[in-house]
């Protein structure tokens, strides 16, 4: 864990608040002033794990610059279910323009901010798995290589949720979307295909590049703030589950966040200027069968006779993350 | 109002769209019975003076006014309660039982170094109510009668009070100081505590009183007819006991014998080898597994040298030796005869057989039944005699410390309605806390910290107490390790997991609200509870 993390006390830092806790030791999301950047009323599904994770980071941003934020946002799920005309869910500086410009556009406003005078002010850029993997992913690049002063945030849910479920470059293999569906001898997603955007952003060298779920919050808030002491570019993915995409109960999202990183699939690191300076260790390891089995989208690899050899190739995808950062090894025990 | 080009609407908040529709289910705050309240023979809410306790600080005052409102002896269960609390903890599933009797010891013993008291501020009922017996499950009655504003008047047999606490369980397992301290703490409530003061004739006396409540215990060691000879030295248990508190120290030899497998077996065994016995063996019919003992009292026994010999029976005493036949079990587990005999060197025979309660009080009151030596109690503590109540070891229920002090807390209500002529309120037991429905990710790990005991040399020679205490810290430390069962602990957690912000913060710990405005029942918030305290509820369509 790279931040300080609190044992003994009942709950430790696990949870969001601790009563037992001096009120500067809890997390964001447990004060009662918490800026509540995305508001009620959004139409996102129940259960969303990407308004979840919105609003975990927009409110630690908030407070690490002390309410002065400008936030643009990609199309995507995230855009449609905060703000269908004449409403909005935000409560913040909110800036929408296209599908496939939201990193030019926050660098656009970093760079009017700066032409300004506004020094104080800064930019988080955000988008889902589809506007920042696959259709923003120009822009993206060339904000992180001109070290633009934006945080870019991707809230990687693994498809195009509010399009109708189709594959994009962040759909891991084995899934079934629908346009990779579950039939044939190879169903779901082909395997050797697709990209990990948090080591493509490492490849820039940019100051500060990490990952994280809405599983650890702690966690999520830790890097945000510290995202937020850098200037130039910076990158952070975070794994939120859907549970629409992911034909999974609505209650589950918090925990198939938690299985993704506990299982070694989705890995949880932070990285600076293209080194990755700490891992998030695994608490108590579990197979991916157990992180798989939840979702309607792995159901093929399931059923009579199942397809134990696809789950193999997805746990020797855990595995080989488990080796390459370090997953394993002394915990929090 | 002038709008920018191609706008007609205003702009507004999402909060204009209330979500709460879509709802099927909605979230509920709950509270579950945690499993050690459920085991509890006195009835404590432990998970709710644990919560306490883990302030610290004052926390430690506010859990041990929590025990007090159901168990006056809080030091004394720290030290003879069997903890049927500790064995049914969910935390036993994730690593090891928290040390509840540890914290409810450190709990009690910081009262008596503070000096808190309880007061009552009931007022005068007006009514006097007799209890006949000074022993756990009467002080118990008197407390809570004395609390819910009753004169009472305690008639006890003996020199002292506490009953079997002071009689039965030897000052190494409990500290007279502590029994002194807790039971005068009772006695500053203003019930009068008449010693020396047999009952022998209830019927003439129970008129002088508004209600009775008998709690005599059962301190007539069980007899067994064991042919001995002239010169064998055979006791019994419960005399010895007696004998050692009220000064006689008796003589035992260089070996003694122990016959039986409860705890006063186990109790005479060790208290021989505090007196200077060499060798102590129980000689016990069944296997140690069947033995009725506690398990921490035989492990405390073993580590003090007394020897066990399993699957025998005594069949003659002498000078100096028995005669012992070795037993099998049978199918049913029962012992069986073998017809092998054999010796046992013995200075001496304890006998500890169980025990059995003197009812000769009760004879010429009417409608009492007796049934196998003990009184027969209705659910509210009440014999067949109208205003005759009885609880501890002379009903039939287990015998404990423990049980006994949750006999007198349930007979003085019952004493209290029954007096004022109105019917008790229903109990309602919340469903079962069970392992299931924790989340236990969000618990540290942390384990177990274990009492320190007192070296075995001065277990052997001395009667200080062999269990210590914790200190504050691994106090406050175990208490913490208590996952709160089915009960909030304010962590916070559903306010943070919300997706739609539908669980307000009300700033108390443990006070949260489901907005319904915006509750989209996702059910996050109740996966997401440590604790179970949240649950889904069909919403009515």
């Amino acid at each position: 864990m790279p931040f300080q993390e609190i044992k003994l006390y009942q709950a430790g830092t696990f949870v969001a608040g601790n009563r037992l806790l001096d009120p500067e030791q809890r997390s964001v999301q447990a004060r009662t002033g918490r800026s509540n950047s995305l508001t009620s009323g959004h139409r996102a599904c129940q259960g969303c794990g990407e308004a979840l994770g919105a609003r975990y980071v927009l409110d630690a941003a908030m407070r690490a610059t002390d309410g002065k934020l400008v936030a643009v946002n990609s199309t995507g799920c995230l855009e449609v279910f905060s703000t269908p005309y004449p409403e909005s869910s935000w409560q913040l500086p909110w800036l929408h323009s296209l599908f496939g410009n939201g990193p030019a556009v926050a660098s656009g406003v970093a760079a009017a901010l700066r032409a300004t005078g506004r020094d104080d002010s800064r930019v988080v850029g955000q988008a889902g798995d589809g506007g920042t993997v696959d259709i923003g992913f120009g822009a993206l690049s060339g904000m992180f290589e001109r070290n633009d002063d934006v945080l870019f945030v991707c809230y990687d849910n693994e498809g195009y949720m509010n399009t109708g479920v189709q594959r994009s470059g962040a759909t891991p293999p084995g899934a079934a979307t629908a346009t990779t569906k579950a039939l044939g001898p190879e169903p779901g997603n082909v395997f050797g295909q697709g990209k990990f955007v948090p080591l493509i952003a490492m490849a820039h060298e940019i100051p500060y590049v990490a990952t994280a779920t809405v599983a650890e919050l702690r966690d999520l808030e830790y890097k945000v703030e510290k995202a937020m002491s850098f200037h130039g570019a910076r990158y952070l993915h975070v794994f939120v589950p859907c549970p629409l995409g992911w034909r999974a109960a609505a209650a589950d999202t918090i925990k198939l966040a938690r299985l993704a990183k506990e299982s070694g699939v989705f890995p949880v690191f932070e990285a600076e200027h293209g080194e990755v300076t700490e891992v998030s260790r695994i608490r108590r390891q579990v197979p991916v069968e157990e992180y798989l089995r939840p979702q309607g989208r792995y159901a093929h690899l399931f059923g009579d006779p199942g397809r134990p050899d696809v789950v193999a190739r997805i746990q020797a995808r855990a595995d080989r993350n488990i080796a390459r950062f370090g997953l394993l090894g002394e915990g929090d025990e | 109002m002038d709008k920018p080009f191609a706008i007609t609407l205003d702009v507004g908040s999402s909060r204009a769209n209330k979500t709460g529709s879509w709802r099927t289910e909605r979230a509920v705050y709950t509270n579950r019975m945690p499993p050690c309240n459920d085991a509890c023979p006195a009835g404590e809410d432990i998970q709710g003076w644990l919560y306490e306790g883990e302030e610290g600080g004052a926390g430690y005052e506010h859990a041990w006014r929590r025990i007090m409102e159901d168990n006056p002896f809080p030091a004394i269960m720290g030290r003879v309660c069997y903890h049927p609390c500790e064995t049914a903890c969910n935390r036993g599933h994730l690593d090891e039982a928290v040390g509840i009797n540890s914290v409810e010891r450190f709990i009690g013993d910081e009262a008596i170094r503070q000096g808190w008291t309880v007061a009552v501020t009931a007022p005068p009922s007006g009514r006097h109510v007799l209890v006949v017996g000074a022993g756990p499950s009467g002080l118990a009655a008197a407390y809570h009668l004395a609390l819910l504003g009753h004169a009472v008047t305690i008639k006890e047999a003996g020199p002292m009070a506490g009953g079997m606490m002071r009689f039965g369980i030897p000052r190494y397992r409990l500290a007279r100081d502590v029994l002194d301290a807790e039971v005068q703490r009772i006695l500053d409530l203003g019930v009068v505590l008449e010693l020396d003061a047999k009952v022998t004739d209830l019927d003439a006396l129970r008129s002088e009183y508004d209600a009775v409540f008998l709690a005599v215990g059962a301190q007539l060691g069980k007899r067994a007819y064991v042919p001995a000879g002239s010169a064998a030295h055979v006791l019994d248990a419960v005399d010895m006991l007696r004998d050692l508190e009220t000064g006689e120290k008796p003589l035992l030899g260089r070996r003694v014998a122990v016959y039986g497998g409860g705890n006063t077996a186990m109790d005479a065994a060790r208290t021989a080898k505090r007196l200077g016995a060499a060798e102590a063996v129980v000689v016990y019919r069944r296997t140690k597994d069947r033995m009725p003992a506690h398990e921490s009292e035989i492990a405390e026994a073993e580590d003090e040298g007394v020897l066990f010999t399993w699957l025998t029976t005594i069949t003659q005493v002498d000078a100096g030796r028995l005669v012992v036949e070795r037993m099998e079990l049978d199918g049913a587990g029962v012992p069986q005869p073998t017809g092998e005999l054999d010796e046992l060197e013995a200075d001496s025979l304890i006998l500890a057989l169980g025990q059995e309660t003197d009812l000769s009080l009760l004879e010429g009151v009417p409608d009492l039944v007796v049934q196998d030596g003990v009184v027969a109690v209705g659910p509210d503590m009440m014999t067949g005699c109208a205003g005759v109540f009885a609880g501890g070891d002379m009903v039939p229920f287990e015998r404990s410390v423990t049980v006994a002090v949750g006999h007198g807390k349930r007979a003085a209500h019952h004493i209290d309605d029954w007096l004022s002529g109105t019917a008790p309120e229903p109990v309602v037991r919340p469903a079962l806390a069970t392992f299931d429905t924790l989340n236990t990710w969000y618990y540290s790990d942390a384990p177990r910290a274990h009492r320190p005991v007192l070296d075995r040399a001065r277990r052997e020679s001395t009667f200080d107490e062999v269990v210590l205490g914790h200190d504050e810290s691994t106090a406050l430390l175990e208490a913490r390790r208590c996952l709160s069962c089915g009960n909030c602990f304010g962590c916070d957690n559903c306010y943070g997991v919300c997706p739609d912000n539908a669980v307000l913060k009300l700033g108390d710990p443990k006070a949260y609200l489901i907005d319904l405005d915006y509750c989209k029942g996702c059910g996050i918030c109740v996966a997401e509870c440590p604790s179970g305290a949240i649950q889904m509820v069909p919403e009515e369509i």
